[in-house]
């Protein structure tokens, strides 16, 4: 049979979605439902003095209006979750648990749900409550904050400290002949994914006790689960969370938690089944952002370009309930060969809505400021830009002293520069113009960390030859469905048709949140561990059933394929599944199984790297960039699918484009309101603005991280880019910008 | 989103019937704007006439030029062989606009109707004298990147969103009106105001006066629309221009040129206009219209860069109209509309 892994397959859910028929969140048909309409806060700071809710009350159809004064109570946000660190500066999530008290941090902050029969009701309803506050002076700038902090560690991770000092980098910049100090500044910028946001909460008595369904929009069900139960004092067991389908989260919807507690709280009022769905405009303050940052990169280097010494130190901002850093050093930390090494994190408490990961967290515009930083230093010393980074080539990891566990870096530079024409380039820059345009190539090199976490899945084997594998991770669009389907058909021996796989449904083998480019790596071991006890298990029943051909055999003289158990001396002696379960008189045979990193994680560092190069036409009269070509190559360890990976590789690099060109949110800098609330306004690239993405891979398995020898491939695209194009704009003319993005506004001159 | 009744209208008589004694009424053709803001209770109107059944939607031959029905769809108007060949501008500014699904719905007499994207207009938490007279403007002394260089007052500094209007001010269009006093035609560029102390009205109509046709007068000349925007398709204009160039061998005859993006109406230039006839066409003289046309502009905080933006913008539209610089694409087209073009080899 021929494997399944590592083939083009089509996306198994991808006629699901055209046709409509995949169900998302909002859409789950809950009889007796009733909608929920948030009210909220048009201040960023100060206290409701009081909420009127008479006229939404009044208002028809309308059930109840939840306020901080009557909402059911809840349990503070728990400590840690699942090892993550919640609370406390560098914890992950907003810790400010809805309508527990007026205190009003920022604009958009839930103040008030009404709940009536009718979503349009709903709205008009909410529409009608007066608030009154208590308003005081907004901080909304790093310059104006006046509570800071230096958070020790990002998400309580032991292993990813945010403030470190390796060697001596500030004697060694002193010392350095060659030396810059650059300050770059990025935006916030925002998911928005074409999902929204959306719960629908239905208790039932089960028993005499409470029991609550949540159909929500979360990649992380075990995290949702262990939160909303501690929050509602009721037993895990007693919440059930669904989501089989997500449309979009890149980073977004893994540490929401206030929506679906209010939707659980609204349903638990009004005794009904309740949807909450949250307006594109709510996504500005709910839903995590990419917070701003102000980044100082200082450069040491030998007069033949070999660093010295590397310090990065972040400014960035959080809101007064969530600890969240953006870990802006996690390419400086490990990227180059710098013998003195420093990095800090200062965070400061705004008013305005707490931030989360975002695709690339930290690496997007950490790495965008580092390596816009070497592009300068090339220039500085009249390096090719890529020989500066081949000069810097980290053999081993500069933190930790650790070999990598597999990196081809130096293959994708040499490809990347074969695949744009990087020799054909003139590379004094202001030299190539084209019509009204300047021309620029720029590139950049890119990478993620391959994490891998613990995860548990499960295998059944049916009767007539199909079988089911589980586990609670979720599909994003990122083709979880597909992969997951291909690597269990291959655990199990079977062909992908006769193989389906499930997810996205807490009451399956416990995963963790999807994120972090971790998934590959985290479920693929655990479904086929599912799925060499499910065959384990079969082997044993063929073994010791006299009928079977396969009588008296040892475990070790069989093996799966086709469908059969086959014994490999003599495989004319064959069985297939359905057989043996069928004189078995067993309708299934299941089996579990869980899979965790091990101690291949103290011996090596676990990364992808890729290099980007672009070229842009740059109109500076007008300050408008075009990207002509942009070309990705890659070195992720093995693909699961070439098909889907490809999708995730350009989807990424489109992010990192909008990034670098058009994508961010403005506050109001007096009432701290999101000026930017809908998609005309908040510019993502339209088809318009993305060229033909060429996407190489090296596929070489990764030896050590997992028997897949898969990476994690769902945020490498977005990382290198905007300093691709950012370099390859200063290349066109000759003009160096510092602040993301380069709007019009920044590069028009004349 | 506030409860309202909603009413299908047959005839123009009926339409203004039905609204012009409701002060809360309004007519309702695409919505592709209308109904956006008002699931933002932006708008509250309190009946809703439905005027996508009348007949006004044809083009016809009119006196040398074309008549619009004002029911027209912009991808029909765009499209539409007579437009695309003898007024460029306005199949430029139409394909410059929006997206396909919007312009297929968006009607030509809604389209010069958009409201502002000020920001501040559309969120009903900040203050903003347009949407609620008296309660200040936020845009002022908030983020004010996308606001007018010229015009303003200090009740408000929002500028007007529609590509179309521009090029339809450049080429004097105008405006067939029927309204509770019967019909009247108003020269487009009178149809938008200036804000003064009564920013929430944007236009010079009246209650209950409902737009029937827009009627492009004969012209013989070249037109032009070019607009630059934060991304390559479907962005509202930062600064556009609309050119409508009159030869008479090698001279200019007459030169009328319309902005956009700058001010609360489109923006014609006068004193750039008056510099440009007679003369011959050069990069010299470009150059010296467009300083003209900037010459008052009063910045904001945040918005001086329309300035040289608008200079080059208008310089190029200019150049491009001339003949003295290639369109950047097929003349009617977006891709001739577009600056900066599309991304891609």
């Amino acid at each position: 049979m021929v494997e399944a892994t590592g083939k083009p397959l089509e996306r198994v859910d991808g006629r699901l979605k055209v046709m409509g028929a995949a169900r998302f969140s909002a859409e789950w048909d809950v009889p007796g439902l009733a909608y929920g309409a948030i009210v909220s806060s048009n201040v960023a700071h100060g206290s409701v003095r009081a909420i009127d809710s008479a006229a939404a009350l009044r208002a028809p159809g309308v059930l109840a209006v939840l306020t901080h004064e009557n909402a059911p109570r809840l349990q503070p946000m728990p400590e840690k979750v699942n090892g993550s660190l919640f609370r406390g500066e560098g914890g992950i999530t907003e810790t400010r648990q809805p309508l527990q008290n007026a205190t009003v941090e920022y604009a958009g902050q839930p103040l008030a749900v009404v709940v009536a029969d009718t979503l349009e009701r709903a709205r008009h309803a909410a529409s009608l409550v007066r608030v009154t506050y208590d308003v005081r002076p907004p901080e909304l700038t790093l310059e104006a904050s006046t509570r800071r902090t230096l958070p020790e560690t990002f998400t309580g991770n032991q292993d990813e400290k945010l403030q470190v000092t390796v060697g001596d980098p500030k004697t060694a910049l002193a010392a350095a002949p060659v030396k810059l100090t650059r300050v770059y500044e990025s935006g916030i910028t925002h998911h928005n994914p074409i999902e929204q946001l959306a719960s629908i909460a239905r208790w039932e008595t089960r028993n005499g006790a409470e029991f609550l369904t949540l159909y929500d929009t979360t990649r992380g069900v075990e995290n949702l689960q262990e939160v909303v139960s501690s929050s509602l004092s009721l037993p895990k067991d007693n919440v059930y969370i669904i989501c089989p389908f997500i449309g979009g989260a890149f980073g977004s919807k893994g540490w929401m938690f206030a929506p679906p507690l209010l939707t659980a709280m609204a349903a638990r009022v009004v005794k009904r089944p309740v949807k909450i769905e949250w307006r594109r405009q709510d996504m500005f303050a709910v839903a995590g952002q990419r917070a701003a940052t102000r980044q100082t990169l200082s450069l040491g280097a030998a007069p033949d370009g070999r660093l010295t010494a590397l310090q990065h130190d972040t400014q960035t901002h959080s809101s007064q309930s969530s600890g969240y850093t953006e870990p802006c050093a996690r390419v400086s930390r490990m990227m180059y060969a710098v013998p003195n090494l420093g990095f800090a994190h200062q965070l400061h408490h705004l008013h305005l809505p707490s931030p989360c990961p975002m695709r690339g967290p930290g690496e997007t515009v950490g790495g965008w400021a580092l390596e816009c930083a070497m592009d300068e230093l090339a220039a500085e010393l009249n390096l090719d830009p890529v020989e500066l980074r081949l000069r810097n080539y980290a053999e081993k990891n500069p933190e930790t002293g650790k070999p990598w566990s597999s990196k081809h870096l130096r293959e994708c530079y040499a490809r990347g520069q074969e695949l744009i024409g990087w020799s054909k380039r003139n590379p004094k820059p202001r030299s190539m113009r084209e019509g009204n345009s300047l021309i620029g190539y720029g590139m950049a090199t890119t990478m993620y960390p391959a994490a891998r976490r613990p995860a548990a899945a499960k295998a059944t084997l049916f009767a007539d030859g199909r079988a089911l594998v589980q586990s609670a991770t979720h599909e994003m669009g990122n083709g979880a469905y597909t992969i997951f389907r291909q690597i269990s058909a291959d655990g199990l021996g079977l062909p992908v048709e006769q193989v389906r796989f499930e997810l996205g449904d807490s009451a399956l083998p416990a995963a963790p949140t999807s994120g972090g480019s971790a998934t590959t790596a985290t479920i693929g071991p655990a479904s086929l561990a599912a799925c060499r006890n499910v065959l384990a298990a079969l082997k044993q029943l063929a073994i010791r059933d006299a009928k079977s051909p396969l009588y008296g055999a040892t475990a070790d003289d069989l093996e799966a394929r086709d469908g059969r158990l086959v014994r490999k001396a003599n495989p004319a002696q064959a069985e297939d599944y359905g057989t043996i379960l069928r004189r078995a008189k067993l309708p299934s045979l299941e089996a579990s199984g869980e899979a965790k990193p091990g101690e291949e994680r103290e011996n090596y560092s676990f990364y992808s790297f890729g290099a980007i190069f672009v070229k842009v036409r740059v109109d500076e009269l007008t300050g408008t960039v075009r990207v002509d070509k942009l070309c990705a190559v890659l070195d992720v360890g093995r693909l699961m699918n070439p098909r889907t990976a490809h999708s995730q590789i350009i989807g990424g690099v489109a992010m990192g484009l909008g990034a670098a060109l058009m994508e961010e949110t403005q506050y109001d800098p007096r009432s701290g309101r999101a000026v930017v609330r809908n998609l005309a306004d908040y510019h993502v690239p339209s088809m318009a603005d993305t060229p033909d993405i060429q996407v190489e891979w090296l596929n070489i398995p990764d030896p050590h991280i997992s028997e897949l020898g898969a990476r994690g491939i769902g945020e490498i695209g977005c990382v290198g880019t905007p300093a691709a194009i950012t370099n390859a704009v200063y290349h066109a003319t000759g003009r160096r910008f510092r602040s993301l993005p380069l709007t019009p506004d920044k590069i028009v001159q004349g | 989103m506030h409860p309202f009744t909603y009413q299908r209208a047959t005839t123009p008589a009926q339409a203004v019937a039905a609204v012009a004694p409701a002060p809360g009424a309004a007519f309702v053709a695409g919505g592709t704007s209308q109904l956006d803001l008002m699931k933002e209770d932006v708008l509250r109107p309190s009946l809703l006439v439905d005027v996508t059944a009348l007949p006004l939607t044809t083009i016809s031959a009119l006196n040398g030029g074309l008549r619009l029905g004002a029911g027209v769809s912009n991808t029909a108007a765009a499209l539409h062989p007579e437009v695309a060949a003898r007024y460029p501008a306005v199949s430029e500014a139409l394909l410059a606009g929006a997206s396909t699904q919007i312009r297929n719905m968006a009607s030509l007499g809604g389209n010069p109707l958009q409201r502002t994207r000020c920001p501040y207009f559309r969120d009903p938490a900040q203050a903003c004298n347009k949407r609620e007279p008296g309660s200040g403007c936020a845009a002022l002394q908030g983020i004010n990147k996308v606001h007018a260089l010229f015009g303003a007052s200090n009740s408000c500094v929002a500028t007007h969103p529609s590509d179309l209007a521009v090029a339809l001010a450049a080429l004097d269009a105008q405006v067939q009106v029927t309204g509770p006093n019967g019909p009247r035609t108003i020269a487009f560029p009178d149809l938008h105001r200036l804000p003064g102390d009564t920013p929430q009205q944007d236009t010079t109509l009246a209650h209950g006066e409902l737009i029937t046709s827009i009627d492009l007068p004969a012209f013989t000349g070249r037109s032009h629309y070019l607009k630059v925007r934060e991304r390559a398709s479907y962005a509202f204009a930062l600064v556009s221009c609309a050119v409508a160039l009159e030869m008479e061998g090698q001279k200019i005859r007459r030169a009328r040129v319309a902005l956009g993006g700058v001010a609360h109406k489109p923006w014609r230039v006068p004193a750039a206009e008056a510099l440009l006839a007679g003369k011959k066409p050069s990069e010299k003289l470009f150059r010296a219209a467009a300083e003209a046309a900037f010459a008052d502009a009063k910045p904001l905080e945040h918005n001086a860069y329309k300035i040289p933006m608008g200079r080059n913008l208008m310089e190029r539209a200019l150049l491009e109209t001339s003949g003295l610089q290639p369109l950047q694409g097929p003349a009617g087209t977006a891709f001739a509309a577009s600056v900066g073009g599309v991304s891609g080899e």
